[in-house]
């Protein structure tokens, strides 16, 4: 349950982050999804061999203990793995700040409470610039809609779905199972034969 | 107001509306072995069932050896995730296509060619790569483990509703142009976010006149573009590519359901949020140059300088990308060495991508000093393609030729790059270390890759002897295996 998110803000003033980038596919051969953070933007961090790479944003002490990312365009886009969402939260990132983000992401990010903020572009370009020059802060309420830095303080749009999962920590499963059992029978009633037809040519080879 | 196909098959599929978000029913559910164990273990941990099993399809694909199938596997983390989809598949009573399955193959080449895969249907997967479905006139959505478990436990799916995109292809291609390079110039127009939030629909006479694996090539790629699905809608080519494949339904039904499937065509006058045409009559074969399937160009062109781009995010994101890639600003496209070729993924291994490909190879050999492997969308397009002796060429070629599964375009099994290695892939992303640490990659067509690996380099593959498709293959035993479409 989220309703204010307050940090020290981490810049990547880069687009396109895929969520390859974000955690490499090898990585993925976990069956669980805890403890990813330490494979957060791995080829970024790690050298072939596995040895820090110098440089690396995140790495640098003065970001340390950051909980907000803010980045460019599309950031998350490429594949669906959840894992991408799963490492930044491990990592310690709370909330990411960009101007778009992959659909996909957005939605894995929704589920598991890590609070994507869609804002103009000029905005995003601008919390980047500040934060590559000095130690920045934000304040993202949820409750209001608002994003507060650099003693601004601007509202951003927000699916109400998404906001009313972030804030109240729903379970999409259980809630669907319960208010919407009813519905789903109906449903699979009505379209019966047509479900059946489908059933129907599900024959082993 | 006409209708969309993409909004007729929501509306049929909605059940209820909360907010923003419209909870849809899933007519097939199709899983793999890397997004789907910890639905499953959550499954346990709430003690949930799986609703509807007989919905559901598990397929190994992602990270399967591609070698000697009777060989162990020696990647445990591998084995692990098959392992535990055999478990749950069993557990839950699910159909699985498993490792030793002579159906198996990549989830997006098995779904259409075993028929499971039907238009007007909902499909979901844990796959970004999913909408490739939509070339049969399916709406299909990439999924995270969260909704994975959703759609285990409910048969639905929660779902803002996106925006309805038209891109409307026109013309004729020139000769060598398959859908792959139509595809990338379309990225390369709109950008990698062009499509985020929208379903694209492909339209047009281009869209009409080429094959459903061919357009499989188009859905496939509007992944690349950001798009929420892609979606083209069934003609007599859809209908006839279903007609008589394993699980389509029986004969006394089809022309039913046929019938049913025209009538889910977009309406004339229907609305789209968004429209992009383009002529492909001027598109040359492409080849992307950096590390975003955006980044592309035209075989003919040159890898663009950096300080050309206004935007200083653009300009660092080439710098960087020519960076990693290790390529100068100004140089030749066709000046590119490479030491790989790629002829796989969900994208081009299709039987008649590995029939392209090998209307370039016949009777020429790979480059010296040049690794080149065919990885097919599945065991049956292996099988098929065995029957018409394409793997004979490719042998005789050098190429390796390999069993199924996702292989190269993600690294996950043995199939890899190893750093600095450069590599012609007719898979979909180009991402930094995407094919292995350090790899490179330029996505090109098959016909492109396999110009490529003859070459050594990147050659415009018109200037190559494309050998009629008689030269290649038995027409009468290609129509006798159910690919008589190929000839029309």
């Amino acid at each position: 349950m989220i309703t204010v998110i307050e940090g020290k803000v981490a810049p990547l003033p880069i687009e396109n982050i895929d969520t390859d980038q974000i955690i490499p596919a090898q990585f993925l051969k976990i069956t669980k999804r805890e403890g990813l953070g330490k494979y957060l933007f791995y080829r970024w961090r790690y050298d072939e061999q596995g040895r820090p790479k110098d440089g690396f944003i995140l790495d640098d002490p003065k970001y340390s203990g950051a909980s907000i990312l803010v980045t460019g365009r599309n950031f998350g886009i490429g594949s669906s793995r959840e894992h991408a969402v799963w490492a930044l939260i491990d990592y310690g990132i709370k909330a990411i700040i960009a101007p778009s983000f992959g659909d996909i992401f957005y939605e894995n990010a929704a589920r598991n409470g890590l609070v994507c903020v869609k804002v103009r572009e000029e905005i995003a370009k601008e919390i980047i610039e500040e934060a590559l020059k000095r130690e920045v802060y934000a304040r993202i309420d949820l409750e209001n809609k608002t994003l507060s830095y650099l003693g601004k303080n601007i509202g951003f749009e927000i699916e109400e779905s998404v906001r009313k999962r972030l804030m109240l920590g729903l379970d999409d499963v259980g809630l669907t199972l319960e208010l919407y059992e009813g519905a789903i029978k109906r449903y699979e009633e009505k379209m019966k034969s047509y479900i059946k037809i489908r059933k129907g040519i599900f024959t082993p080879l | 107001m006409g209708l969309t196909i993409y909004e007729k098959i929501w509306d049929m599929h909605k059940i209820a509306s909360d907010n923003d978000r419209d909870l849809l029913y899933i007519d097939r559910h199709y899983i793999h072995e890397v997004t789907s164990p910890v639905a499953f273990e959550r499954l346990r941990i709430y003690g949930r069932r799986v609703r509807r099993p007989d919905l559901t399809i598990a397929i190994m694909d992602h990270n399967v050896p591609t070698g000697d199938r009777t060989a162990p596997i020696t990647d445990p983390l591998s084995l692990e995730q098959m392992e535990t989809l055999r478990k749950n598949a069993h557990q839950y009573g699910i159909m699985l296509l498993d490792y030793y399955s002579p159906y198996q193959g990549i989830v997006h080449v098995v779904g259409p060619e075993l028929g499971l895969t039907l238009p007007g249907m909902t499909i979901a997967c844990g796959d970004s790569h999913t909408m490739t479905h939509g070339a049969l006139g399916a709406l299909a959505f990439g999924i995270g483990t969260s909704e994975v478990e959703h759609v285990l436990a409910t048969q639905t799916l929660w779902i803002k509703k996106p925006m309805a995109m038209e891109v409307r292809l026109m013309g004729r291609p020139g000769k060598g142009v398959m859908s792959k390079d139509v595809a990338l110039a379309l990225i390369g127009a709109i950008g990698s976010g062009g499509a985020i939030g929208h379903v694209v629909e492909f339209r047009g006479d281009y869209v009409e006149s080429i094959n459903v694996e061919e357009r499989m090539t188009l859905t496939n790629m509007a992944t690349e573009a950001g798009a929420r699905s892609a979606i083209i809608s069934p003609d007599e080519k859809t209908i006839e590519y279903i007609r008589g494949r394993p699980f389509a339904p029986a004969s006394e039904e089809f022309d039913e359901l046929a019938k049913f499937w025209r009538s889910l065509a977009t309406d004339p006058g229907a609305y789209f949020h968004k429209k992009f045409e383009m002529d492909v009559s001027k598109i040359e074969p492409q080849v992307t140059w950096g590390t975003t399937p955006a980044m592309v160009a035209s075989v003919n062109d040159i890898v663009p300088d950096p300080s050309s781009y206004e935007d200083r995010v653009m300009r660092v994101s080439v710098e960087r990308a020519l960076r990693y890639m290790g390529l100068k600003p100004g140089m030749k496209i066709t000046e590119i060495k490479i030491d790989r070729v790629f002829i796989g993924s969900c994208t081009n291994a299709r039987l008649y991508d590995l029939i392209q490909a090998a209307r370039v190879i016949k009777g020429k050999k790979v480059k010296s000093g040049v690794r080149a492997m065919v990885v097919p969308g599945s065991q049956l397009v292996k099988r098929q393609a065995e029957r018409l002796g394409l793997h004979r060429i490719f042998i005789e070629a050098g190429f390796e030729w390999r069993n199924s599964g996702c292989s190269l375009c993600i690294g996950m099994n043995e199939d890899r790059l190893s750093p600095g290695e450069r590599c012609a892939s007719t898979s979909n992303r180009n991402f930094e270390n995407r094919q292995g640490p350090g790899g490179r990659t330029h996505l090109v067509s098959p016909l492109m890759a396999a110009a490529a690996a003859i070459e050594g380099k990147f050659v415009d593959v018109r200037e190559f002897e494309i050998l009629p498709l008689e030269e290649i293959v038995d027409l009468d035993l290609l129509e006798k295996l159910g690919y008589g479409w190929m000839l029309r």
